[in-house]
């Protein structure tokens, strides 16, 4: 007599047993399949070509209704399964019970969506199965704008797709890399590059707060404020199991029914395959562990001993254009070791993680030709170390050649800028050389690259060394790091000239050989991006040095010390009991008057910082910004308010300018100064820039030192009025933000520029002046604001993540 | 999809067995490529986040002159104590280029939480 055997769910993994079952003995069971959707097994896989249009649904029915027909099996589609009782071993549909010998639970997964407000408007789709397809065929049609919110494997299909079909796409992902499960940070960079060539806007690090819209979605809402029109919206945040049915009848469930080797749950009657379930605390979400799966549970139920194998999987994006290949554990554990392979010219990225003897893990971009070799060498657990100085190169390997340190200049389109004083691009520097001049004195005598400021010299030599080869031997230059060969001034000058607007795109774009830097060159590289694309890239706290990271400087007994703004050295007594006040509450050990006229609080402990940046706050007390490569402070005399001698509002230009500068990033810190008359009591003549007040006007002197060395300011320019020297003051200081490498103060970086560089930029050209002043604003709308005020209420990151000692007093 | 734990350092099942895990937050709370610090009667012990499903511990203070090394810079696999730039491999707690060595812990991720083993808890003997 034939046993029943009724399974919940069409799936591909479900199909797959019922095809070995069929197969295999055709007339063993009397079989009944429920499934939610209206129609049976179709390739799921296959949906993001459906909705690219390469793919229609009828080419991708893997079980028509003939194929069921065919083998007995009676179906009951578009019926959902209400509930199983074990006891009476019936599935309860909504058109009635059937009884089982054994059943087969697979139920897949169910798309997670966010709980955020407006989830629920029309409009809002998740992408899993064909209806939710054709929803997206359906609003790309109207056209508009889309956003997808996930950045995983999903999202991406979703995003192309309705990009190729002429939405305009965004993609909102919350971690700071795409696809961040499968791939690296270096291989997250190029995916971005390659969608956005094709249009595809994409926001990382943004978490999405609110759908908007009246009677359909219109809008997301980002937490950080940002409005992103969208006429649709798709969720495509990751699934879940759908356990639903399981759990409500009693099996053991833990984040997806629990299965042993043969499949089977913790009832012996039911089974259970696919991406509902959970084997050895591991979930399911790609087809060929599923496959495995379901050819275990049809021996299973023939009564034929078999057993569940986990193994790695590899996953490939199915995007046209975006090569991109990932098998294996490539991203967490110790004990393991990196190959890392980088051709930025060609936009190739390949990374080997080994362990031991063996290749345990395989990221590729660009180049996935031999992913299917090194999946194998993951799989079979090959020993690697005969060939390891040679694995990256894969199978083919007859001997080649190590990576060229200088592709990244080589790869410099011709008309890409090399020198910025003069307006000198590649192709005529490569122009020159090959017509004669052939070292870089000749290269400056006829091209006048780098014949001013000289920090593009490092890129001109190397443009010698690509075009004469071995022909041109290059002095000697410091490279920033181990990291890398460049010198800062070419990191500086490639950042602008490749428009590198993210740390990976520095790290693969210019061949960096660790994977995120040191803490030598990635303040720095973080420094460089920020002030070149003030809009395009967000400042990183993890690439600041602790005090720039705490907003407050760290002491040697691990205490941090804490100073308020005085705008000019100004304050009044509403903030000075303010700061008695917080000194006194929060223990402050030591408090002193700073030589920036300044009061410092010493001896603030850590978690302590958000509370008293609250209190201070509250008087109207601001960060004073004392630990930061950024501006200090600006001292000022009391100039015509008070003294005798003033000559013109030192004080209300020294605020002044300490409004306009406050919260700006530079290379190193800057301190300023204005003297209200030649006695120079706010000692200007060695600051970073120094006013002096004279009846005629302002003295405006620059590069001026008080520290390791000791230097007089220059005179950069006389001027009349209070305006113009607001102007030359500001546009100095973009100006080095621009230019110098990062820790040298501007003394230092004048040395090397010379004043007349700088004159002929911020004195003699009034237009170079108003682009100076400009940038330095533009920045400045995203960085003049109170960064205490900010971190104030995230007070949680400041104190410890777990306090042990406590529990185990209890 | 991932779901299996995450074990730094490797450990054998028995080693493991040994392991009284203590949940001790959100891996979300660990800033990547930052780190945080768990107060135990061990003292401090710094958990650095190397990468989205990676995290090391090993003790806070730095062996020079006692440094916070969870305010340090970590990049790769590696830390620079603030103080000083001293800079530590995390997987094996050895400074590099000094005769110096951290305390390291055993850490587990699973589902998005982080583990610690829970005989930090209790009080080291003299010993």
């Amino acid at each position: 007599m034939k046993q029943k055997l009724v399974v919940i769910g069409a799936g591909m993994a479900s199909g797959r047993v019922l095809e070995q079952l069929t197969e295999t003995a055709p007339d063993a069971f009397d079989i009944t399949l429920f499934n939610g959707e209206s129609r049976g097994n179709y390739n799921r896989i296959m949906l993001s070509s459906v909705l690219s249009g390469d793919k229609t649904y009828e080419d991708i029915v893997t079980h028509d209704a003939a194929w069921y027909a065919a083998r007995g099996i009676t179906c009951r589609f578009g019926e959902h399964v209400t509930r199983i009782d074990r006891e009476a071993k019936v599935v309860v549909g909504q058109g009635g019970e059937v009884a089982y010998d054994h059943l087969l639970i697979a139920t897949g997964s169910a798309p997670f969506v966010i709980p955020v407000p407006g989830r629920e408007l029309p409009g809002v789709v998740t992408y899993r199965d064909l209806d939710d397809t054709e929803a997206m065929i359906d609003a790309a049609g109207r056209g508009g704008s889309a956003v997808v919110i996930g950045g995983g494997l999903l999202g991406l299909e979703a995003a192309a797709g309705l990009a190729g079909r002429g939405m305009a796409v965004t993609v909102v992902h919350l971690m700071g890399h795409l696809m961040e499960r499968q791939l690296d940070e270096a291989a997250g960079y190029l995916l971005r590059r390659d969608l956005e060539a094709r249009g595809i806007t994409v926001r990382t690090q943004a978490s999405t707060k609110a759908i908007l819209g009246e009677d359909r979605a219109e809008a997301v809402l980002l937490e950080n404020g940002d409005l992103l029109p969208a006429d649709l919206v798709v969720m495509a945040v990751g699934i879940r199991p759908e356990t639903r049915l399981a759990t409500d009848a009693g099996l053991q469930v833990a984040r997806g029914i629990e299965v042993d080797v043969q499949m089977v749950t913790s009832d012996p009657a039911i089974l259970a395959v696919g991406e509902c379930v959970e084997f050895s605390g591991q979930l399911f979400g790609l087809v060929a562990p599923l496959y495995d799966q379901a050819k275990v549970a049809a021996q299973t139920l023939l009564g034929r001993p078999d057993a569940f194998v986990l193994r790695d999987t590899a996953t490939k994006l199915k995007v046209t254009g975006c090569d991109l290949f990932s098998a294996g554990d490539f991203a967490a554990g110790p004990g393991r070791e990196d190959i890392v392979y980088r051709d930025p010219a060609r936009g190739i990225y390949k990374r080997l993680v080994i362990e031991g003897d063996r290749l345990v893990g395989a990221v590729m971009y660009g180049d996935t030709a031999d992913g299917a070799w090194f999946f194998g060498l993951i799989k079979d657990g090959t020993e690697i170390d005969a060939m390891r100085d040679t694995l990256i190169f894969g199978p083919g390997f007859q001997g080649g050649s190590a990576a060229d340190p200088l592709s990244a200049v080589a790869a410099l389109p011709p008309e890409a800028e090399i020198c910025g004083c003069n307006g000198v691009c590649k192709g005529t520097i490569v122009q020159a050389i090959e017509g004669g001049a052939q070292d870089l004195g000749g290269l400056r005598a006829v091209t006048k690259a780098s014949a001013s400021c000289g920090t593009c010299t490092g890129l001109v030599e190397q443009l010698l060394q690509v075009t004469l080869g071995e022909g041109y031997s290059a002095p000697a230059a410091r490279p920033v790091c181990t990291c890398t060969e460049l010198t800062h001034e070419d990191v500086r000058r490639l950042i602008k000239a490749k428009a590198l607007k993210s740390q990976p795109a520095v790290w693969q774009e210019l061949g960096w050989t660790t994977p995120n830097g040191c803490h030598v060159c990635r303040p720095a590289v973080n420094f460089y991006l920020l002030a070149d694309w003030p809009l395009e890239y967000l400042d990183d706290p993890q690439s600041r040095f602790v005090n720039e990271r705490k907003h407050a400087n760290i002491q040697k007994d691990g205490t941090f010390s804490v100073v308020p703004r005085m705008w000019g050295g100004i304050t009044n007594p509403v903030e000075l009991r303010a700061i008695a006040d917080a000194a006194e509450k929060y223990g402050a050990q030591t408090v002193k008057v700073t030589g920036g006229q300044r009061i410092d609080l010493l001896g603030i402990k850590g978690e302590d910082l958000p509370g008293i940046w609250s209190d201070l706050n509250r008087a109207g007390l601001v960060s004073g910004h004392a630990y930061s490569k950024g501006l200090r402070t600006v001292k000022t005399c009391v100039g015509t308010d008070h003294c005798r001698f003033g000559t013109q509002d030192s004080t209300g230009l020294g605020i002044k300018l300490e409004q306009t500068l406050w919260g700006s990033w530079t290379p190193h810190k800057v301190k300023l100064a204005v003297s209200g008359c030649p006695r120079n009591c706010a000692e200007a003549t060695c600051k970073d820039v120094g006013i002096i007040c004279v009846d005629s006007g302002y003295q405006i002197g620059v590069a001026g030192a008080a520290g390791m060395d000791l230097k007089e300011t220059e005179r950069l320019a006389d001027v009349a009025t209070e305006q113009e020297a607001m102007d030359l003051t500001v546009a100095f200081i973009q100006l080095y933000r621009e230019n110098a490498r990062y820790l040298d103060r501007p003394y230092k970086w004048v040395a090397k520029v010379g004043l007349d560089w700088v004159k002929a930029r911020v004195v003699d050209d009034p237009a170079e002046r108003r682009r100076l002043i400009e940038a330095f604003e533009l920045s400045q709308s995203i960085y003049r604001k109170d960064p205490w005020a900010e971190h104030a209420d995230r007070g949680r990151a400041y104190a410890p993540l777990a306090d042990l000692t406590r529990e185990a007093a209890e | 999809m991932t779901g299996a734990a995450v074990l730094t350092p490797k450990l054998t099942p028995e080693q493991e067995g040994l392991m009284d895990w203590i949940d001790i937050g959100a891996l979300e709370d660990i800033p990547e490529r930052g780190a945080r610090v768990v107060k135990t009667q061990a003292g401090c012990v710094a958990l650095f986040r190397t990468g989205p499903e990676e995290v090391f511990a090993t003790a806070d203070a730095c062996p020079h002159r006692g440094g916070p090394l969870s305010e340090g810079i970590v990049h790769g696999r590696r830390v620079t104590c603030p103080l000083h730039s001293w800079v530590f491999d995390l997987e094996s707690g050895a400074a590099l280029g000094e005769d110096a060595r951290l305390v390291t812990y055993a850490v587990r991720l699973v589902a998005g939480r982080v583990l610690l083993d829970g005989r930090l808890l209790a009080k080291r003997s003299a010993a």
